[in-house]
């Protein structure tokens, strides 16, 4: 999983780099001061998910089922309100403001890079259902706490791949 | 353990039906049958490429020659230089390392078994697509087949503008499932390396092998990573209308040759470290004599590993950066130098003063020294600046590149073939034919790519179709055909010698070099659980320690 976080990281540093040889560059608007808001409650919801996901996983690895299904499901929950939020944000861009990945480099680099997060977000979420999927019907058990762990791993990668895009792009990038 | 039993061999295996066998081979998730797969489709591209070659230079023999059109040139050196390097050099490689690394450090498969098969479909299915273009390229626009962008694929060479039709998406998908499967095999190999050692192998005991294949897989995870999001971004331009590498709208052109070296420059070092781990292990034995500087040795791996990574744009003094990182960038790619020569001594040390024996193997590490010399000189001259404005893509770089893959990597390689053949098959190869190889490959390689230096320097631009007689060019164009047909020749004998000794070679015995590394200790092919005792090991070279139980290395290291 370290090998796979690597690689990711090299993958998200070239369309971070990207990112910030192009701002500024669009030869045609919408330009990003003018469209995007920060989606602060997003970014908590994503972050406070790794803290849910480490208590599930400190749960677990101490044998207590119940909360670990109680954190896990909340882990689940937040990421699917960031997912619904990044939908919410992208439709408001392209029907309200206009701005399509054909608009001008900003559009490009812009869903090329948070569309790649949030592709990894589905991924992520999609195992962490699975997971909630076999802890529903009872089958996480205590000895299975080091694959959840790998997993809980993946999550946290995707979180913190967050608070670099955020910073890049809502913080610098506007 | 020769009392081990043979689960497989070649007789038993053919006298059941050929379905049964095909599917066992399809759906095996075991390290040294991947491996031999990874071997065989390597050995296939190789084939093609090398066909690729030799119409360019059939082409070439003459100017003004007609023997193909330019249409079909640009594909032919795209298409080799694809195939030559993502599906050939690469997947040899990963065969190699998935096959030796698990038996030299005393493990029974690979750490990820079922991501070891996944990745080798990954890479081959991205071959096959490749070359699926030549049917599926065309497209609605009726638009040439095979991609004819160049192996690097500058832009806007690859916009949807330039290259209409889906021939570069053909290149582009395949390079990217490649890179999947790379990836996987590298994070197989480090987790492997990592936590699947056998008792008593510590870190400081590894064999070279493992170790320089453990940075080749390091790189490979920082490498390879870069050009998969080139490719991505390569694709939201044709398929999503993005502007990444549209100048028009004020992307850049430049930031894709960026992107790309910096795959493509460590990727010379992701091919050349496994051959020095080759060269690593076929040296001492037929030296008869340990690495000199065990730990030398994989400090200056490391040091090439890290130092290749910030060296990337030195294939780009021509695009017009600032003095400040031509500088920079001439200082990283000459300290490189450094680690690679100290390992080059430190082989040269090995040999001194050991009882030589000139087996085939050897022969090519021999080759592989002198070459790999000459070619990290033409190196140093192309890493200054002001030189390589006045050679960049001529026919001069062209030689030193092919003299770092063909005459180092390569000549390794065969060397590789020949001292594992006898372990991968359980037969002996044919010794006279092994040196015909040799011999006839040195000579071709040496006629090809010596006096291709002369037309570089002489003002040759690489990549034309043709050019006008009368510039001084012509004999050496010739020269340097003729040698390809002595390459072709050898590749040939090589390949029959393999096939013919793989059915008809006498039995080669589980330790046929008297050679020191586990792999040695199982039988030849060794069973599909390779150790039935996972050994334990006291010092780097545990079969001599078994051999010499009244002197081992132990009481030295």
């Amino acid at each position: 999983m370290y090998g796979l976080i690597a690689a990711e990281a090299s993958i998200f540093t070239i369309f971070v780099v990207a990112y910030i040889f192009y701002l500024g560059k669009s030869a045609t608007g919408p330009q990003p001061s003018a469209v995007l808001r920060v989606p602060v409650f997003l970014t908590v919801c994503l972050l406070s998910s790794s803290l849910t996901i480490h208590f599930a996983g400190q749960s677990l690895k101490r044998g207590r089922l119940r909360p670990f299904t109680f954190w896990w499901l909340s882990t689940v929950l937040l990421g699917g309100i960031f997912l619904g939020g990044t939908a919410r944000e992208w439709r408001h861009l392209i029907y309200d403001e206009g701005l399509t990945i054909q608009s001008n480099l900003f559009g490009t680099t812009y869903y090329s890079l948070v569309g790649l997060h949030a592709f990894h977000v589905v991924v992520g979420l999609a195992a962490l259902t699975v997971v909630l999927a076999f802890a529903l019907y009872g089958r996480v058990q205590r000895e299975h706490a080091e694959r959840v762990e790998v997993l809980s791993m993946y999550w946290h990668f995707v979180d913190s791949v967050w608070v670099v895009v955020f910073i890049v792009v809502y913080l610098i990038g506007r | 353990m020769s009392t081990v039993p043979l689960t497989y061999d070649g007789a038993a295996s053919e006298r059941r039906p050929l379905g049964e066998i095909l599917h066992e081979w399809v759906t095996t998730v075991d390290h040294k049958r991947l491996g031999i797969l990874y071997i065989l489709f390597a050995l296939t591209f190789l084939v093609f490429g090398g066909i690729e070659a030799t119409i360019m230079r059939i082409q070439l023999i003459r100017p003004h020659n007609d023997f193909v059109s330019p249409e079909v040139f640009n594909r032919m050196f795209t298409m080799h230089g694809t195939t030559m390097i993502f599906f050939a050099a690469m997947p040899v490689l990963f065969g190699f390392a998935n096959y030796l690394v698990p038996l030299m450090i005393g493990a029974r498969d690979m750490a990820f078994p079922r991501l070891n098969a996944f990745s080798f479909w990954m890479s081959a299915f991205g071959g096959f697509l490749l070359y699926f273009s030549l049917l599926g390229g065309n497209g609605l626009y009726g638009a040439g087949s095979a991609p004819d962008v160049g192996w690097f694929a500058y832009a806007p060479l690859t916009s949807q503008t330039f290259s209409l039709g889906h021939s570069t998406d053909y290149w582009t998908l395949s390079v990217l499932l490649s890179g999947i499967g790379s990836i996987g095999t590298a994070i197989n190999i480090i987790a492997t390396v990592i936590s699947m050692r056998c008792p008593g192998m510590t870190l400081r005991r590894m064999p070279l092998l493992a170790w320089l294949n453990l940075t080749m897989a390091g790189l490979v995870v920082l490498a390879i990573s870069p050009l998969t999001a080139a490719q991505l971004m390569l694709l939201i331009d044709r398929y999503l209308g993005g502007h990444f590498f549209d100048t028009q709208a004020g992307g850049s052109a430049v930031i894709w040759m960026h992107f790309f070296w910096i795959f493509g420059h460590p990727e010379v070092y992701v091919l050349a470290i496994p051959a020095f781990a080759f060269a690593s292990e076929i040296i001492p034995v037929f030296s008869r004599k340990a690495i000199f500087g065990y730990p030398v040795m994989v400090a200056a791996t490391l040091a090439i590993g890290f130092i290749s990574m910030s060296v990337w744009a030195h294939h780009m003094f021509t695009v017009g950066m600032t003095a400040a990182s031509n500088g920079f960038f001439v200082l990283s790619t000459m300290a490189i130098a450094v680690p690679t020569g100290i390992k080059i001594f430190n082989w040269l040390a090995t040999m001194w003063g050991g009882r030589i024996q000139f087996r085939t193997p050897m022969l090519f590490c021999i080759g592989f020294l002198f070459q790999f010399l000459i070619a990290g000189l033409t190196g140093i001259m192309l890493s200054a600046a002001p030189f390589d404005w006045q050679l960049s893509n001529s026919y001069f770089v062209v030689a030193h590149f092919h003299y770092v893959i063909v005459g180092g990597i390569l000549f390794t390689l065969f060397g590789a073939f020949y001292y594992w053949f006898p372990k991968m098959s359980g037969r002996m190869y044919n010794e006279s034919l092994g040196k015909l190889h040799f011999w006839l490959f040195v000579i071709g390689f040496h006629l090809t790519f010596d006096f291709m230096h002369i037309p570089g320097l002489l003002g040759m631009p690489r990549r034309v179709y043709t050019y006008e007689p009368g510039r001084g060019w012509d004999l050496w164009n010739l020269i340097v055909t003729i040698g390809a047909l002595f390459q072709g020749a050898a590749i040939i004998i090589f390949l029959a010698n393999l096939l013919w000794s793989r059915w008809h070679g006498p039995a080669a015995g589980s330790d046929p070099w008297d050679a020191w590394t586990l792999e040695w200790t199982t039988a030849s092919p060794p069973p599909e659980y390779n150790f039935a005792v996972l050994p334990e090991v006291k010092s780097r070279r545990p079969l001599w320690d078994l051999k010499h139980p009244e002197d081992p290395d132990w009481h030295y290291e």
